[in-house]
């Protein structure tokens, strides 16, 4: 992001630093007393979320500084979205479609909401499908939302199977070639990989960027 | 608490438990034991193994019983874990109402496992009144959260302050109705959850009688994980870390004491030295090396060494991958605990951790629940030959006890391989 002002640089530098108060306040200043344009202000939070992202991937930050980057964000874009003026054309593109969800019999989310938030703040569109998703359910959200890669989540062992079983349904309906198919979860490894025929497996939200930066010929 | 042996143990069966019983004791003692022992850990795998459903073996008392104890005689394991306990929860779970968790039956299909549901039961301002009155806070907030049976102790008078004869209509509202229905349901809980204890006592007895101890008695947690899992739920925890850090500090140095009276207690009414500690919010991935030394590791290491000092043997099993917590987990008198790890490389913990503590594990999910038999003979033998066969007094299990879908063979491989690579 050019030009930033030494406002939104500070604003930018307390998001990344994980003050939370102090860039709140900061940013519902800017938005409700100084008019700031909300959609410059959003685009510093994206900034911000990119240099977490690198220093999560750097081994910098972990699993608690996303959670808390994502209420951070989710906090601002409270105040700043409903002050964007509908000016077509200036949302950026999304990179892809992402589908995600933890496969049916498995009923954990945390790690799902996670990605799903990495992925999200890196430019995807991504819908998010929810816990113990059927199969059926997958292939039907497949056809109806067309995604370039599907994400599937499970923290127990039971899920080996389910991941299986999907990914089977897909390719019985006919849409496996279409896209890409990550899984993700405590148990998984290279061995559950080849078990289920996903093209990839991660170990982190970091992982699911990278993998679908790629897929996409994007420089991850 | 403990049933009467009513059980007649032959010599032969009391030699076999005894030296089985030491097996383990010389790992802890970092003595090299006669051969690697084996543990045996399984919750609902027996379903499996036995032919039933979920379901069934989380209510029916003698079927588990029966399927416990036809696997502990077709695997001769040098301990096996609580295997009634651990199963036939149903009855209990139903009588006292239990909310964090959907079994097989209540939320769950009849073939899917127990789930636990990470919710905040604790609000993120609630940390003073917690930290004020621990007691009150449970009976008043905690308790009526999780459990049905305690919903009406919500109304329970204000207690302390009353004095002399104010004593007397300070308990007035004990005759509230909706106590006193809770009142009835606790105790009616409490009599299916001792049937139960009586159940796991009586199958402790029978195994004793065939010569197999128990792996461990009772059960306790890190204080961590105890705010982390049970009260404030996994992100209210980690927004806490910078949010709330002076009062989840605070609350951690108090659950040291409280967990480490439940704990004590608990482990006298099992007479088991060895105290299993389900490890969660350790990992590497889970908080940086900063985080882990601050907020983590200190109340957990105070804990250990207060059971230690108790005469107990903490086992914590360490969930995930922890290889970048091992030089600071180290940091515990030698020969006192066994370390079980799930993902983290267990030629890697020896090496770190060889000359402090017992190690137990770690047969990968993955590769029992979708590998073949000679694929878990392999990562026996290379568990054997690189970490017992080096000096490592190492228990084997699987990562996490034995895998709900793996398949029996696989079982059968991992027990056969260890007598054949460890004696």
């Amino acid at each position: 992001m050019a030009d930033m002002t030494d406002q939104e640089k500070q604003l930018l530098e307390w998001l990344a630093d994980m003050n939370e108060d102090d860039a709140f306040a900061l940013a519902k200043k800017m938005l409700l007393e100084e008019g700031a344009n909300p959609l410059r202000v959003l685009e510093v939070c994206r900034n911000a979320m990119d240099i977490v992202g690198k220093r999560f991937e750097k081994g910098e930050y972990f699993l608690p500084e996303l959670v808390l980057a994502g209420e951070m964000l989710e906090n601002i874009g409270a105040i700043a979205k409903p002050l964007i003026k509908q000016t077509p054309g200036e949302e950026p593109k999304k990179l892809a479609k992402v589908l995600i969800g933890t496969v049916h019999g498995d009923l954990h989310d945390i790690g799902k909401n996670i990605v799903t938030f990495m992925l999200d703040i890196n430019g995807f569109e991504v819908k998010d499908i929810g816990i113990d998703v059927p199969v059926k359910t997958f292939v039907d959200e497949i056809a109806q939302f067309n995604p370039d890669v599907v994400g599937l989540s499970g923290f127990l062992t039971l899920a080996f199977d389910s991941m299986k079983e999907t990914i089977e349904a897909i390719q019985d309906a006919g849409l496996r070639d279409k896209l890409k198919i990550m899984i993700g979860g405590g148990q998984v490894d290279e061995t559950v990989r080849n078990y289920t025929g996903a093209d990839a497996f991660g170990t982190n939200a970091v992982d699911a960027v990278t993998l679908c930066k790629t897929w996409m010929g994007v420089a991850a | 608490m403990s049933a009467p042996e009513t059980y007649v143990q032959s010599p032969a069966a009391k030699a076999a438990y005894d030296a089985r019983w030491q097996r383990v004791m010389d790992c802890v003692n970092l003595k090299q034991p006669d051969r690697m022992p084996v543990s045996m850990f399984a919750t609902f795998w027996l379903a499996k193994y036995g032919g039933i459903t979920n379901r069934q073996l989380m209510y029916d008392y003698d079927k588990v019983a029966e399927i416990g104890e036809r696997a502990v005689l077709e695997f001769e394991p040098d301990g096996h874990s609580n295997l009634v306990l651990q199963c036939a929860l149903g009855p209990s779970l139903d009588a006292i109402g239990f909310k964090p968790l959907q079994w097989p039956g209540h939320g769950v299909s009849d073939t899917q496992p127990y789930q636990y549901l990470d919710r905040e039961y604790m609000k993120a301002d609630e940390y003073d009144e917690f930290l004020f009155d621990p007691t009150g806070y449970y009976l008043s907030k905690y308790l009526p959260r999780i459990a049905g049976a305690f919903e009406g102790l919500d109304e329970l008078p204000y207690l302390p302050g009353l004095h002399y004869l104010r004593l007397l209509s300070g308990i007035i509202p004990f005759i509230n109705p909706r106590i006193r229905e809770s009142m009835e349901k606790v105790i009616k809980a409490a009599e299916e959850v001792k049937y139960l204890n009586d159940r796991q006592f009586d199958f402790i007895a029978r195994m004793k009688m065939h010569g197999f101890p128990t792996a461990f008695g009772t059960t306790s947690i890190a204080p961590y994980d105890l705010i982390a899992d049970y009260f404030r739920g996994a992100t209210g925890m980690m927004k806490d870390l910078y949010r709330n850090k002076d009062k989840l500090l605070q609350l951690m140095e108090k659950a040291v004491v409280f967990i480490l009276r439940q704990t004590i207690s608990a482990a006298k009414q099992w007479n088991h030295p060895i105290v299993f500690i389900p490890v969660h919010w350790a990992p590497d991935a889970f908080m940086s090396p900063k985080q882990f030394e601050t907020f983590w590791w200190p109340t957990f290491r105070k804990l250990m060494i207060g059971l230690i000092d108790a005469g107990l043997i903490p086992m914590p099993l360490w969930e995930a991958d922890c290889t970048k917590r091992l030089e600071v987990i180290r940091d515990i008198p030698p020969g006192k605990c066994i370390y079980w790890f799930e993902r983290t490389d267990m030629v890697r913990a020896f090496e770190v951790l060889g000359d402090v503590v017992a190690l137990r594990g770690n047969l990968s999910p993955s590769l029992l629940t979708t590998g073949k038999p000679e694929e878990v003979d392999a990562a026996v033998r290379h568990l054997a030959d690189n970490v017992f066969h080096k000096g490592g007094k190492l228990i084997l299990d699987a990562a996490f006890g034995i895998p709900d879908e793996t398949p029996v063979e696989n079982v059968r491989a991992m027990f056969a391989a260890a007598r054949k690579y460890a004696g």
